[in-house]
């Protein structure tokens, strides 16, 4: 699937919803438990998103071309935000994730729901998820030269 | 307005609800309850009017001007001056300064008083239950003069260790900051004898009262603290005043926080004398509006009478830990036996954010996090606890409904 058919299906998805701010958030916190527990090795300092209000941890592995992301967070309402980005950008390729245009976050109205301070804790995550594209895209370059 | 009321009548909710406009809505499809009334409290409608009348009806800028709007103006400003002298009993309207809030008073008062009077070595008394607006401005003042931070200790019930204090007080210790009531945990804090011992010593003390003006009675010449400070926000009044009440041998040998209009008498480029007390410490044109609608507020405030509305906030907060306490899992941060009507807590497994989100989704408001305490939450290792926090206008219908969102995020997260 690419990243624009996982979004639209997510979107669909919330519709259900109808808009319930309680279900919505339990919802969240139900994809947020379905989420597989990142290695404790992985929970480290260095792993820890800067910017979030809580803490999240988020790592990443490269795979045939495709990025598998792996998070954890301290709430439940972020775990069940950040399994919606690694849903979106698992196994998608470094290029495609750099030019993401995430729109299912208007669509969704995300921002209604989880309220300034956490919008901005989840664009730091886009943004880790992108560097971690960055950087495994220049590693790429560098292989092939 | 409020009918003046005989000492602990009965409040009338239903009545004083329909004074609060902002109660009146739906968020997130259901009626609003409004737990956050230790970071602010809600405005009556007379309160919001006072603001509208001053700028449709008499806005000008106060004390210089000889028309009559300047008048009325000022007439109105100085009238809340004198409300606020009664209000916490000072003996003169010249200890009543008007500030940005309880910030702002604790900022001059270690600005002015702190930097004038502090030598290196001397002593800072502070309380580990204190917001940080009541930390840092001593930090800053010790680490330009040199002088020391003490901490009294908190005990595991959240009450403040007398004993610990007394080990503390030396002949260096020159200040001692605490708060009449805990926002964080409720506590309230044994001011008087804090003072008498601080007293014995000839030290000052000043009380940050942000949590008590709208649930404590207050005198400060009963309690003799030399500093009091208040915010009209936590008061029913508008945000972006206070009060800073200073003893006024104090404030007179204090020197000036800021330069400008109004706290001067004289200037020439060689020199400045400086104003009379109060306007001494009042730079600049002041929050006219607010100051002015404040006094709506602590009407508000005396006319429902003090006691009144202690015992209806006792009794809301008595009913909240009866039944906050039937619910699994759940622990109580700060059970001292005098508090004001904060009720701090945590749920094993869940985190804070998590429950402020999900009470939200159900329209209720509460805070979650460290309240502005840090090292509070330090002193018991957690991050943060939710914090429902009462006030006259809310009823037990409401902490039922905060009862029953807790249950269900509870329940789903097992």
């Amino acid at each position: 699937m690419t990243i624009n058919q996982v979004q639209d299906e997510i979107i669909q998805e919330f519709a259900l919803l109808d808009g319930d701010r309680e279900m919505t958030v339990f919802y969240i916190m139900e994809l947020g438990q379905k989420l597989p527990a990142i290695e404790d090795r992985d929970r480290t300092e260095e792993n820890v998103v800067k910017g979030c209000q809580s803490k999240v941890w988020l790592t990443a592995t490269m795979k045939n071309n495709g990025l598998y992301f792996s998070a954890d967070s301290n709430t439940a309402i972020t775990k069940g935000l950040v399994s919606l980005l690694i849903r979106i950008f698992t196994n998608q390729t470094p290029d495609d994730i750099l030019h993401a245009d995430l729109y299912f976050m208007n669509k969704i109205g995300m921002e209604r729901f989880i309220g300034t301070q956490r919008s901005n804790g989840f664009a730091a995550m886009i943004k880790q998820m992108k560097l971690y594209a960055l950087a495994f895209k220049t590693k790429m370059e560098i292989r092939h030269d | 307005m409020p009918n003046s009321t005989s000492i602990l009548s009965p409040i009338d909710v239903e009545r004083i609800r329909k004074e609060f406009p902002i109660l009146h809505q739906q968020v997130n499809g259901r009626d609003l309850v409004y737990f956050d009334n230790a970071a602010t409290s809600q405005k009556p409608a007379y309160v919001i009017q006072a603001l509208t009348d001053y700028y449709q009806g008499y806005n000008a800028n106060i004390h210089r001007g000889i028309h009559t709007l300047a008048e009325r103006a000022t007439k109105a400003y100085e009238a809340t001056r004198l409300t606020a002298q009664q209000f916490i009993n000072a003996a003169s309207e010249q200890e009543i300064i008007f500030t940005r809030g309880v910030t702002e008073s604790i900022n001059l008062v270690a600005s002015s008083y702190g930097r004038a009077f502090l030598r290196e070595g001397d002593e800072i008394i502070l309380s580990g239950l204190e917001h940080h607006s009541n930390i840092v401005p001593w930090q800053m003042v010790a680490a330009e003069k040199k002088a020391i931070l003490k901490i009294i200790p908190v005990t595991d019930e959240g009450e403040l260790d007398l004993d610990g204090y007394k080990k503390l007080l030396t002949s260096k210790t020159k200040i001692i900051a605490v708060n009449h009531a805990s926002n964080s945990l409720g506590t309230i804090n044994p001011v008087k004898e804090i003072i008498q011992l601080a007293h014995q010593l000839g030290a000052v003390v000043l009380i940050d009262g942000a949590q008590a003006g709208a649930h404590l009675p207050i005198d400060v010449q009963k309690m003799d603290c030399d500093f009091y400070c208040l915010s009209s926000h936590k008061m029913y009044g508008p945000t972006g005043t206070g009060i800073l009440y200073g003893k006024k041998e104090l404030l007179e040998k204090m020197p000036p926080y800021q330069g400008g209009g109004e706290m001067i008498k004289e200037v020439t480029f060689e020199k400045t004398t400086y104003n009379d007390l109060p306007y001494k410490f009042e730079a600049g044109t002041p929050n006219i509006a607010d100051v002015i609608a404040f006094k709506f507020a602590m009407d508000f405030i005396t006319e429902l009478g003090k006691e009144n509305i202690a015992a209806h906030e006792h009794d809301l907060l008595l009913y909240a830990t009866q039944q906050i306490l039937k619910l699994p899992a759940v622990k109580l941060v700060g059970t001292a036996t005098q508090k004001v009507s904060v009720l701090s807590f945590r749920v094993e497994g869940i985190h804070h954010f998590d429950i402020g989100q999900m009470l939200d989704a159900r329209g209720i408001a509460v805070r979650t996090g460290h309240h502005c305490t840090q090292p509070l939450m330090d002193r018991y290792g957690i991050e943060g606890t939710v914090r429902a926090s009462f006030s006259v206008y809310n009823t037990k219908a409401e902490i039922d409904q905060l009862i029953e969102g807790l249950e269900r995020i509870i329940n789903f997260m097992k």
